[in-house]
C-alpha cells in the first residue's frame, strides 16, 4: 500500500477547492506576526508567494542566486499565460481548461490539482491587470488573446514575446511594496545549500552568501521551494545558466520524495545548435505557431542540396514542401502539444530532411502568414487592389507587430532575415514536469517544506501545454500555497522563535562546509563545465525525445561512473570565500549528476510511452506514443536511500473520475 | 579569430584593480561574446587560475544581469542588444578589446567585472508598484478598458530590463532613464494614476540618495539601452514630478 496520500478533498470536481477552504485551519493575523517563512527562489511561484504571504501578515525571507528577485528565470517565458476567461466566447470554460490540460498531459496528471489550477486561472489576470500588468490589448481596449498548442480556443493572454517578464515585473512589484513595508527580507546573490530539519519537520535552511562565501544559518516554521525545474541537467537547454536543482535535491535527499523525473518537455521550436562552444539554447515563442507553418522538402535530394548550400528554401515551391504537422495532423495541425510536435521533427530529420549543415533543423515559414495579413490590411485600409508588394510590405508590417522581438532575436544569433526567408528551429530541452512530489496541499513528504510552481510535479503531467508554466506558478503562488500553508501553520502559533543554535543547524552546516571544502580540494585537472557537457550529451543522447531500455541502462551506468570521477578529479580554482563563479556550478553539477542517474531509472522503469517520455518500445505503427494505463497510470515517486540506485519507488495512483482515459488524438 | 582582451579584475570592493591582457585564439564569428568569455575561463581553469567572474544568466536578453563595458560602450558595439546577445562576428581577426564593469559611483564594483545594481531594486522598493493585495479580489481584468496605444507604450516602458546601461553609458551616472521607465509605465495606465504623485515622489527622492548623477540630456542612455527606452519617459517623469510638486 502506498505511504502516499494526495489530500485530495472528496465531493464533486468543481467544489473541492473552495469546501477545501473552507475545512482548514486559519491564523489570526496577531499570530503571524510571530511566524516565519522562507521562500527559495523569486520566480513567478516563489516572489507570488512570498508576496501574498507578507501581506497576510507572515515574516518571509527569500532567497534566490541572482543579484535581485526580478531576474528568476520566469523573465524569459515569452509567449504567454491561459485563463480560461472564455473573454473570446469560442466556448472556454474551468472545465474545457482543466480536460485540456489533463489530456494534454497524457492523463498523468491529477484531477483536483488541475481543476483548481483551472478555477483560479481567471482570477490571475484579474490580479495582474490590477497590479499594472500591460497586457496586449484590441483597439476596442479589451485584452486580446491568441492560440497555444494542444487546445481549439484562443485563451492565452499576452505582452508581445515578453509575457514572463511583464508576470514577473508584477510579481517583484508586489514584493517591493513588502520589502518597502519590512514583511519580506531579501536575501539575494544566496544559495540554499541544504533544509535544515528539527524533529522531522522542515525547520530552516543553510545558505551560502556568494559574494563572501559566509556560510549562513536561517530559521522559519516553513520552508517554500519555488527554486524551478532541472532541466540544465542536460547542460544544454533554454534553462538560464544558473537553473539548477540543488534546492529541490537538498529537499530529496533530506526526505522528500521526487515525483516522475523522467517527464521532461522538450520544446519544438528552438533555434538549433550550431557548435560546440555552445553555452545554452534559445526559444522561439509557441505563439509563433499560431502562423508559422512548419515544413522540411518532400524530396530527400532537396534537404541534401539545402544542407550543402546549393538551394534555398524559398526555391522550393509549395508542391515541393511537406508540411508534416498538418500532413500528419489535420484537426491541430501547426498547433499539436509540444512533444507531438517535437518527435515529429525529430522523425523527419533522423529521416535524412533535416535543413541546415547538422542536418537538425527544419523550417518555421511565415510567408503565408506575411500575406494573409498584407491582404487583410490592404482590404480594411480600402485598397481592394493591392498589388503583391504592398501585400507583402503591409503582411510583413503586421507580423512585426506581433513577433518583433522574436524575429529580432532569431535575425541577432543566426544572422538571417526571418521576414525574407524561414526560419530554422529543432526541439531543445524547455521545462521538466517532473519535481518534488506535493500533496494537495503543496506539502512535499517532508512537513513544513512546502513546493511550488516548476519546482513541483502536480499539474502537467507528462506533458505541459503552452502558456500554462505562468498560469501554474502564479496560482500556486498567489493563491493556494497562501491558503494551505496556513493549515500547517495554524499548529505552530505557539512555538516562537526557532533557535539557530540547535545541533541540528550545526550538524547540517557541517556536512555543508565539508561539501564545499571536498569540491575545493578534490585536486583534479578537468573543469566543472567539461563534466557538466559530458552528462549532457548522456542525457541528450540516450534520455532525450527518445528513449529505450538498452540506452537507459547504459546511461546510468555512464552517469554513475561520471559521477565518481567527478568527485576525484574536477579542479574548482579561486577561493570558498569570495565569489567564485567556479564553486557554484561545481556544487550544482554535483547535484545533476545524481538527479540525472535518477532520471534514466525513472525512465528505464516506466515501460510506457506518454508525452515528453517516448519509449521507442511501445508505440503505434504510427509512430505515436503507446500508453499503458493498466499498470503505469501511477506518479512514480522516488524516496532517497543513499544513492540513486537505491531509491525506492513509492506509487499515487491516479484516480480519474471526471475524465475518460482515451488515447490521445489530435488528427 | 585571435583576439587580444584587456580585462578588469579586482579582487573584491575594496582592492585596487587593474586591467589583465588575455590573448584568445579559435575564436567562432557564431560564438557569443559570453561564450567568448567562457573558453577563457576554461583556460584559466586549466592552469589552475581564478577564473574572471561576470554577471549572466538568461543569455537571451531579458534577465538583465550581463552587464559589461565593451571598449567603452555598454553592452558593446551592437545596438539594441544586451552583452549575451552579442557575437563574435561583430569583431575581426587580431582586435583588442576592453572589458570593463559598468561604472558609477551608484554600482560598486563587486569582483572583477560584477558591479552590485541593488540600488535600482531599492528604487523600486520606494513606491515601484501599484499597491494592490494580491488576495484576488479585484475586478474583472476587462472592467475598465485601456486605450491601446496608451497600453502599448505602458508596455514599451515596462520592458526595461534593469541592465544599467543607461547609468554606465552617462557621464553623470543619471539613472532618469531607468526610474523613468518604471514611472511611465505606471502613469499611463488607470490603475497606476491613483498613486502617481506620490510614487514618482518617492521615486525620484530614492534615486537622488543612492547617489545616482543629474539628467543632462544628453540622450547617451537611450542610445545606449538594449530595450530602446525612450527619452519620452523622462520627459514624462519631468512632467509629473513637476506636478506632483505643486500638488505638495
Amino acid at each position: 500500500m502506498s505511504v502516499l496520500d494526495s489530500k485530495i478533498p472528496k465531493g464533486p470536481l468543481a467544489e473541492k477547492w473552495t469546501n477545501h477552504k473552507n475545512d482548514i485551519n486559519l491564523v489570526n493575523p496577531a499570530n503571524k506576526r510571530n511566524i516565519d517563512v522562507i521562500v527559495i527562489g523569486t520566480g513567478l511561484a516563489g516572489g507570488a508567494a512570498a508576496a501574498t504571504l507578507a501581506e497576510l501578515g507572515y515574516n518571509v525571507k527569500t532567497f534566490c542566486y541572482q543579484d535581485s528577485p526580478r531576474r528568476a528565470h520566469s523573465i524569459a517565458a515569452q509567449g504567454g499565460i491561459n485563463a480560461s476567461k472564455n473573454y473570446q466566447g469560442d466556448g472556454d470554460s474551468d472545465y474545457r481548461l482543466f480536460y485540456d490540460t489533463v489530456k494534454g498531459g497524457d492523463y498523468r496528471s491529477r484531477e483536483g490539482n488541475v481543476y483548481r489550477l483551472a478555477e483560479v486561472s481567471g482570477n490571475i489576470i484579474d490580479q495582474c491587470v490590477a497590479q499594472g500588468v500591460p497586457f496586449a490589448r484590441e483597439y476596442g481596449g479589451y485584452l486580446d488573446n491568441r492560440s497555444f498548442g494542444g487546445v481549439l480556443v484562443s485563451r492565452t493572454f499576452y505582452a508581445k514575446g515578453q509575457t514572463g517578464q511583464q508576470l514577473l515585473l508584477g510579481a517583484y512589484s508586489a514584493m517591493n511594496r513588502q520589502i518597502n513595508r519590512g514583511k519580506i527580507k531579501p536575501y539575494n546573490r544566496h544559495e540554499m545549500m541544504d533544509l535544515v530539519l528539527v524533529d522531522g519537520k522542515a525547520r530552516g535552511i543553510i545558505a551560502r552568501n556568494m559574494i563572501t562565501g559566509e556560510i549562513e544559518r536561517h530559521s522559519a516554521h516553513a520552508v517554500v521551494l519555488a527554486s524551478g525545474g532541472y532541466g540544465n541537467v542536460f547542460f544544454l537547454s533554454t534553462n538560464a545558466m544558473g537553473s539548477n536543482v540543488m534546492a529541490a535535491w537538498r529537499a530529496h535527499r533530506r526526505g522528500a520524495y521526487f515525483a516522475n523525473p523522467c517527464y521532461t518537455q522538450i520544446h519544438p521550436t528552438c533555434i538549433p545548435v550550431t557548435g560546440d562552444h555552445q553555452s545554452k539554447l534559445t526559444l522561439m515563442s509557441e505563439s509563433l505557431r499560431n502562423d508559422g507553418r512548419i515544413w522540411v522538402p518532400k524530396k530527400e535530394e532537396d534537404a541534401k542540396a539545402i544542407r550543402e548550400g546549393k538551394k534555398k528554401p524559398t526555391e522550393l515551391s509549395e508542391e515541393e514542401r511537406d508540411y508534416y504537422l498538418e500532413r500528419r495532423y489535420p484537426a491541430f495541425g501547426n498547433l499539436v502539444p509540444r512533444d507531438v510536435a517535437s518527435r515529429a521533427a525529430k522523425e523527419r530529420c533522423d529521416a535524412g530532411y533535416g535543413v541546415n549543415k547538422t542536418g537538425q533543423a527544419v523550417y518555421l515559414d511565415f510567408s503565408s502568414a506575411i500575406e494573409r495579413y498584407g491582404k487583410e490590411k490592404a482590404f480594411t485600409s480600402g485598397n481592394k487592389n493591392a498589388s503583391k508588394e504592398e501585400i507583402t510590405k503591409l503582411g510583413k508590417e503586421v507580423v512585426a507587430s506581433k513577433y518583433g522581438n522574436l524575429f529580432d532575436m532569431y535575425n541577432k544569433i543566426v544572422d538571417q532575415n526571418p521576414y525574407e526567408t524561414p526560419m530554422m528551429i529543432y526541439p531543445a530541452v524547455h521545462y521538466t514536469m517532473g519535481g518534488l512530489w506535493v500533496d494537495y496541499n503543496l506539502q512535499t513528504t517532508i512537513p513544513g517544506c512546502y513546493a511550488a510552481g516548476e519546482a513541483n510535479f502536480s499539474d502537467h503531467g507528462a506533458n505541459r501545454l503552452g502558456a500554462s508554466a505562468l498560469m501554474q506558478g502564479l496560482a500556486d503562488g498567489y493563491f493556494v500555497l497562501p491558503y494551505t500553508i496556513g493549515d500547517y501553520l495554524s499548529k505552530d502559533i505557539r512555538t516562537g522563535a526557532i533557535p539557530t543554535d540547535l545541533p541540528e543547524f550545526e550538524e547540517t552546516e557541517k556536512a555543508v562546509k565539508e561539501r564545499i571544502d571536498k569540491l575545493m580540494n578534490a585536486g583534479g585537472k578537468k573543469s566543472v563545465d567539461s563534466y557538466h557537457k559530458e552528462l549532457g550529451l548522456i542525457m541528450w543522447n540516450k534520455c532525450g525525445m527518445a528513449r529505450n531500455a538498452e540506452g537507459l541502462k547504459e546511461a546510468i551506468e555512464e552517469i554513475a561512473a561520471l559521477r565518481e570521477d567527478f568527485w576525484k578529479n574536477v579542479k574548482v580554482p579561486g577561493s570558498a570565500t569570495s565569489k567564485n563563479a567556479e564553486l557554484e556550478k561545481a556544487g550544482r553539477v554535483a547535484d545533476f549528476l545524481e538527479l540525472g542517474e535518477l532520471f534514466a531509472k525513472d525512465a528505464l522503469h516506466r515501460e510506457e510511452s506518454c508525452g515528453g517520455h517516448f519509449r521507442e518500445e511501445y508505440q503505434t505503427e504510427e509512430g505515436e506514443a503507446l500508453r499503458d494505463d493498466e499498470n503505469f497510470k501511477y506518479v512514480a515517486a522516488w524516496e532517497y536511500k543513499g544513492k540513486p540506485a537505491d531509491a525506492v519507488l513509492h506509487k499515487e495512483d491516479l484516480v480519474f473520475e471526471n475524465i475518460e482515459l482515451k488515447t490521445r488524438s489530435y488528427k | 579569430m585571435k583576439l587580444n582582451l584587456k580585462i578588469w579584475r579586482q579582487e573584491n570592493a575594496t582592492a585596487k584593480g587593474k586591467m589583465v591582457d588575455y590573448p584568445v585564439d579559435g575564436i567562432d564569428g557564431d560564438m557569443s561574446f559570453l561564450e567568448m568569455l567562457d573558453i577563457l575561463n576554461e583556460q584559466l581553469v586549466e592552469k589552475g587560475e581564478d577564473t574572471i567572474q561576470f554577471d549572466h544568466d538568461c543569455r537571451e536578453g531579458i534577465c538583465g544581469s550581463c552587464s559589461l563595458q565593451i571598449n567603452g560602450e555598454p553592452h558593446g558595439p551592437d545596438k539594441l542588444i544586451a552583452t549575451c546577445q552579442l557575437h563574435m562576428r561583430s569583431f575581426k581577426d587580431g582586435d583588442t578589446i576592453y572589458i570593463e564593469p559598468f561604472r558609477a559611483k551608484a554600482f560598486p564594483v563587486i569582483k572583477d567585472l560584477i558591479v552590485d545594481r541593488t540600488a535600482f531594486d531599492r528604487i523600486q522598493q520606494a513606491w515601484g508598484y501599484v499597491s494592490v493585495n494580491t488576495s484576488g479580489n479585484t475586478v474583472d481584468a476587462n472592467t475598465i478598458p485601456i486605450e491601446k496605444e496608451k497600453a502599448d507604450e505602458s508596455f514599451n516602458a515596462a520592458t526595461c530590463i534593469g541592465c544599467g546601461a543607461c547609468v554606465a553609458a552617462c557621464k553623470n551616472a543619471s539613472a532618469m532613464l531607468f526610474t523613468s521607465a518604471k514611472v511611465s509605465q505606471y502613469a499611463l495606465l488607470p490603475q497606476g494614476r491613483v498613486e502617481a504623485t506620490e510614487r514618482v515622489q518617492a521615486m525620484v527622492r530614492q534615486m537622488d540618495e543612492e547617489g545616482f548623477g543629474n539628467c543632462s540630456n544628453t540622450g547617451a542612455c537611450e542610445i545606449e539601452c538594449p530595450k530602446g527606452i525612450s527619452l519620452e519617459n523622462i520627459a514624462r517623469m519631468n512632467r509629473e514630478y513637476l506636478a506632483a510638486s505643486v500638488k505638495g
